[in-house]
């Protein structure tokens, strides 16, 4: 089976600094995949690399096979390729079910034409778009707040609302940045199942998360990077017990 | 907002207010307000009837604004240029050339959004106060343009005799004629930009006004929607140009000022930037007010500003917004 993603040999320097140093790995289809490692690891970065917010120093990303390093954001969206951002980047000015619709731009058509014209093919589109995001919601418990707008929604709510938005844009690939930041217990165990059934539906997944006991439960397997470096990778059994890995998280 | 423990509870409640009543009359408001004002320049006419017609046209260009400003989130100062474009064009032509109405404006339409097309794809491209010197030196060159170059616009002079609005032989040329082929552009534009922000192109424009990253994540092409979105607020400041000469029958470089942009800025954020009804009613009470303090004499332009302050200060969201967040404090 190909990989779904291949980094290989990843490196960002910023100026002297170096914060991601030669890290290479693979993600399989129908997988999740987990980037951990102490703050300031750079695995923001990493991930920054790899959904093309930042290019590269050196290195290659491949996607499917094909070589996307040098593709800009929304190139790498088009292809399946799709984030949610450390820092929640919701349209505050828009309401939930909104938010999720602006998701759906890449699984949808029309220009100014048919806007003005909202022909019927037009209004069935919208109408579908329209249901399909309110059980995108329903699916990450958010089904009761559809109509309240992105910004009266508490912080965890903002996060899984993300999720829904990047699910509404169909990606082969989900790249998620600290999902769990911000939940409390009920919805980070939401989170969870809900992580395992989007793989299990055919989207790989590959998340960063330091809330171990999700990490733990969910990941196929885990990539510990430290100081910008790869320094282990397998399933969670295996991490666990790994001496790098106990020595870069107890100092 | 500031969401507190019991939102679940309230949201319950407030949700079937959405389509309640209330929520249509709050909605509704600023539309009624609108018809009233030109509904009494109808049958005062007169003065009125020009000061309302001034309005209506401002209500198309602000429109338009609103596309790049309000839906888009981005600056222009420059918007002026598009009008003087479309206005020179319609002028120019119908006068010199004999052109009839509708294929002037067309060309005028044409130049505006091909100057939109040339300007905007280098400069959409800077950020945030860039973005707004460049545009604001746009409006500044056009005017300068139509200042010196003589043989076409005859400079400060101006151009007069400019035929009214028509077509196919019927002429609007009484004050009550002209505010109704207006009101009829100003209700087609508003359609449109309605149909637009509810569109697929609407919310792309939504996104890239939210986070412009989070809207390349999601595969929007940030750089041509905002390309979009700034050819769409030129087409209708050319549109808004082009009616302008024709209602007057004159053009000179002042009209397209920074007098223009400052007006309609003004116009934008009294009336609600971002909403749909906000240019309308913001493009009416800032050419009516200012006549309600007529009587004032000398203190009229001080009541003025005491009235946009207190505005601004009261309904921040502009008074398309004022009218839903009434209406939102009301519903338990």
């Amino acid at each position: 089976m190909t990989a779904c993603l291949k980094v290989e040999g990843a490196t960002k320097t910023f100026g002297g600094l170096t914060a991601v140093n030669a890290v290479s790995f693979e993600v399989k289809p129908r997988s999740v995949t987990a980037i951990i490692g102490p703050n300031g690891a750079g695995k923001t970065t990493l991930f920054n690399l790899i959904s093309g917010a930042l290019p590269l120093s050196d290195g290659r990303v491949l996607f499917e096979g094909v070589d996307v390093t040098a593709e800009e954001p929304e190139a790498k969206a088009a292809r399946g390729l799709i984030r949610t951002f450390q820092l929640v980047k919701l349209f505050p000015e828009l309401s939930a079910v909104e938010n999720v619709k602006v998701g759906f731009h890449l699984r949808s058509r029309g220009g100014l034409l048919s806007a003005l014209l909202r022909p019927r093919w037009v209004r069935q589109m919208e109408a579908e778009i329209d249901g399909r995001a309110r059980e995108l919601l329903d699916l990450v418990g958010l089904g009761t707040a559809a109509d309240r707008p992105a910004s009266a929604l508490s912080y965890g709510q903002g996060r899984l609302l993300e999720v829904a938005r990047a699910l509404a844009a169909g990606p082969k690939l989900l790249l998620l940045d600290e999902p769990a930041a911000g939940l409390n217990a009920d919805e980070s165990a939401r989170l969870a199942s809900l992580i395992r059934r989007i793989a299990e539906d055919g989207t790989a997944v590959l998340l960063i998360e330091h809330d171990m006991h999700l990490v733990m439960n969910t990941a196929d397997d885990i990539v510990v990077v430290d100081f910008g470096k790869k320094i282990a990778q397998g399933a969670p059994d295996r991490i666990r017990e790994d001496p790098a890995v106990i020595a870069a998280y107890l100092g | 907002m500031t969401s507190s423990p019991s939102t679940t509870l309230r949201e319950a409640a407030r949700a079937p207010a959405r389509g309640s009543l209330r929520g249509h009359a709050a909605r509704a408001a600023p539309w009624l307000i609108a018809a009233c004002v030109v509904g009494y320049a109808l049958v005062v006419g007169g003065y009125a009837a020009t000061v309302v017609a001034f309005a209506l046209i401002y209500a198309i260009f602000v429109s338009g604004l609103n596309i790049f400003m309000g839906l888009t989130a981005q600056v222009s100062f420059g918007q002026s240029a598009f009008a003087a474009i479309g206005g020179y064009a319609s002028a120019v032509l119908t006068t010199e050339y004999e052109w009839g109405l509708l294929p002037a404006m067309g060309a005028g339409l044409a130049g505006a959004l091909a100057f939109a097309f040339v300007v905007g794809y280098p400069t959409l491209r800077l950020k945030g106060h860039y973005l707004s010197m460049a545009t604001l030196a746009i409006g500044l060159i056009t005017y300068e343009i139509a200042v010196q170059w003589d043989s076409v616009t005859q400079g400060y002079l101006g151009i007069s005799g400019i035929p009214p609005l028509g077509i196919a032989g019927y002429e609007a040329t009484t004050d009550r004629q002209i505010l109704i082929v207006l009101s009829v552009c100003v209700i087609a534009t508003v359609l449109a930009v309605a149909r637009i922000r509810r569109s697929r192109v609407g919310r792309a424009f939504a996104g890239l006004a939210g986070s412009e990253e989070a809207a390349r994540a999601l595969g929007i092409n940030v750089a041509r929607y905002k390309l979009l979105s700034f050819l769409l607020s030129a087409g209708f400041g050319s549109l808004a140009g082009s009616l302008f000469v024709h209602v007057v029958g004159y053009v000179s470089p002042e009209v397209f000022s920074l007098h223009m942009i400052i007006l309609s800025f003004t116009m934008l954020y009294v009336g609600g930037i971002g909403t749909i009804a906000g240019p309308v009613v913001g493009a009416l009470v800032v050419s009516v007010l200012p006549e309600t303090f007529r009587a004032f004499r000398d203190y009229q332009d001080l009541a003025y500003g005491t009235a946009l302050i207190l505005l601004l200060i009261f309904a921040p969201r502009g008074l398309a917004g004022l009218f839903t967040a009434i209406e939102e404090k009301r519903s338990p």
